[in-house]
């Protein structure tokens, strides 16, 4: 009798359903739950909360979900994996054990993994010689001054595994890869050490990562989705003879086929034969799927190889400020009274003495986002004309933000729908990846337990 | 006879760095063959040429019966620094498959 887990993925991002999580874990059997709470941009957000105040800094959802379901999670020995620690694992955990001793609950292990936040040590890195050059266009961080909000490794998915090892019930990290949150369970019960199964491990965390996208969310074929509203989270049964079968709980909607796996398998694909992570590196033109059942998709042949001596590291810096605005502009003539408005809002702001870096503009109904490929709706009864501008200058693009609403009084006829306020400046925090040698960076796993 | 691609694959897209990627599904091995053969990178260049504005990359995933194609500079900037509409590239996949091709008469079609 072959031996097997299941684990389930409830969360796909930051903002992704706040129901989803307790759905998965009530609404059927499984071991693992999983979550990925960590997009680029978070680690900037979550390194700004943290510097208003010290306690915060993590993913708050996440404290929340685990306090509804604590006593019931042990005694189901159900155990997480979550990145929800964002830049303050200690201050999530620490959350995490007041719950625990409020609701009485003894014996949880609740482990941290630490050392992927590398802030803090850029100057020593840079020093040891480490440029961090950008991947893309090989710049240097360090060759230009710049405001940098936030850098952390993607750590290998061992010190999970440890932590998994330790008997953590509930193991927080920061930043990891979304792939390890599901790869990490799968070495901890299985121990592969072959390529090939780390491999294996990582494409069924592949598939889950993005929540319902692998079980009919974003399908190209929606009209054949069924109970989408209900759509089940997706479950990655492993087994021990090295048999992967991605699934859902009975009775949930969505659905689980060939073809809306085969979506996931390649979404955000680079090189398919190429697929790097911290872990290995994975063939994606070796993989063979099959339907073995209604909503149970078999992945088979998963092909892995080594990984590279460098982790990749995900930094972000302050890139000046953006705004977008919008209005509602009906017909008759909307088109040609949007293209108006949007004159009007640029010549006045020319006015008051305001050039920007970039300004963007765009008509909303009259085919935007396939723009060149659909022909434009040039008689749309109705348009949502959105502005946009960046520049370095915060009080310029504040500025722009004022100069929406009065259109609805000293504009064309049939300007409507301004709601929301002003738009107001948001920073832009630019991405910038780059490799480190794997040797300068070393995980620390924590693990206490409630009550000790 | 002149058809949508939609009738023989379907598709999904993402942001890819400020780029997008495109994963291209064909239902069937003749449906492979022919969007192999037709739906080259220069095809793609010039059906998103009003949104492409860099290279186009393409992968073969032919257990899949897949094409990965890589749309560089795409996004305005890409994900957080963009102000466009679809600053992740989510629509691009559907964009794809409003491309007209040629397929024989007799073609086996979705």
């Amino acid at each position: 009798m072959n031996r097997s887990v299941r684990i389930g993925n409830g969360q796909g991002f930051w903002g992704d359903s706040v129901d989803a999580p307790l759905r998965l874990f009530e609404g059927g059997p499984i071991d693992y739950l999983t979550m990925d709470y960590l997009a680029e941009v978070t680690m900037s957000i979550m390194q700004r909360q943290k510097l208003r105040n010290p306690e915060r800094g993590y993913a708050t959802d996440f404290v929340r979900f685990v306090d509804q379901v604590l006593p019931e999670l042990k005694k189901r020995g159900v155990r997480i994996v979550a990145n929800a620690g964002g830049v303050n694992t200690e201050a999530c955990r620490a959350t995490i054990m007041e719950s625990a001793k409020r609701q009485n609950v003894s014996g949880l292990r609740v482990a941290t993994v630490s050392g992927d936040d590398i802030l803090g040590r850029l100057e020593q890195l840079r020093d040891s010689g480490e440029s961090l050059a950008h991947m893309e266009t090989g710049e240097g961080l360090f060759d230009a001054d710049r405001e940098i909000l936030a850098a952390n490794v993607y750590l290998p998915t061992e010190p999970m595994v440890r932590a998994l090892d330790q008997g953590a019930d509930i193991v927080i990290t920061g930043r990891c890869t979304d792939p390890g949150l599901v790869l990490a369970p799968v070495l901890h019960e299985f121990k592969w050490t072959d390529w090939d199964g780390i491999a294996r491990g990582t494409v069924a965390g592949h598939i889950l990562e993005c929540g319902a996208q692998s079980t009919g969310g974003n399908f190209t074929r929606w009209w054949e989705v069924p109970d989408m509203a209900g759509i089940g989270y997706p479950i990655a049964e492993v087994s021990d003879d090295g048999g992967l079968v991605i699934t859902k709980h009975d009775g949930t909607g969505g659905m689980v086929t060939v073809d809306t796996v085969a979506e996931q398998l390649l979404y955000e694909m680079g090189r398919p034969d190429h697929y790097i992570t911290p872990d290995c590196i994975v063939d994606f033109t070796s993989i063979n799927i099959s339907q073995e059942g209604v909503d149970r998709v078999a992945v088979t042949d998963v092909k892995g190889m080594a990984p590279t001596p460098t982790l990749k590291v995900s930094i972000s810096y302050l890139a000046g400020y953006k705004a977008t605005g919008q209005l509602v502009v009906s017909g008759p003539d909307a088109l040609a009274k949007a293209q108006l408005c949007a004159r009007v809002v640029w010549d006045r702001l020319a006015m008051a003495g305001c050039q920007f870096d970039d300004t963007h503009e765009e008509y909303l109904g009259v085919g935007v986002v396939h723009e060149g490929i659909v022909p434009a709706a040039e008689h749309a009864p109705e348009v949502v004309l959105r502005l946009g501008v960046k520049d370095a200058d915060r009080a310029k693009v504040d500025r722009f933000g004022k100069e929406i609403a009065p259109l609805v009084t000293s504009g064309p006829p049939g300007v409507t729908g301004f709601a929301g306020g002003r738009p107001k400046a948001q920073e832009i925090v630019a991405y910038w990846p780059a490799l480190i040698d794997r040797n300068k960076v070393t995980a620390d796993v924590s693990v206490v337990e409630v009550g000790s | 006879m002149r058809v949508k691609l939609s009738r023989l694959a379907h598709a999904r897209s993402g942001d890819k760095g400020d780029g997008s990627n495109i994963g291209l599904i064909a239902y069937t091995d003749e449906g492979y063959a022919l969007i192999r053969e037709i739906i080259t990178p220069e095809a793609v260049k010039a059906h998103f040429s009003a949104i492409c504005k860099g290279a186009v990359d393409r992968y073969e995933v032919p257990n899949l019966r897949a094409l990965n194609f890589i749309l560089h500079d795409s996004l305005g900037g890409g994900g957080t620094e963009s102000v466009i509409t679809d600053a992740q590239g989510k629509t691009h996949g559907l964009g794809l498959l409003l491309m007209e091709i040629d397929v024989p008469d007799d073609f086996e079609l979705e």
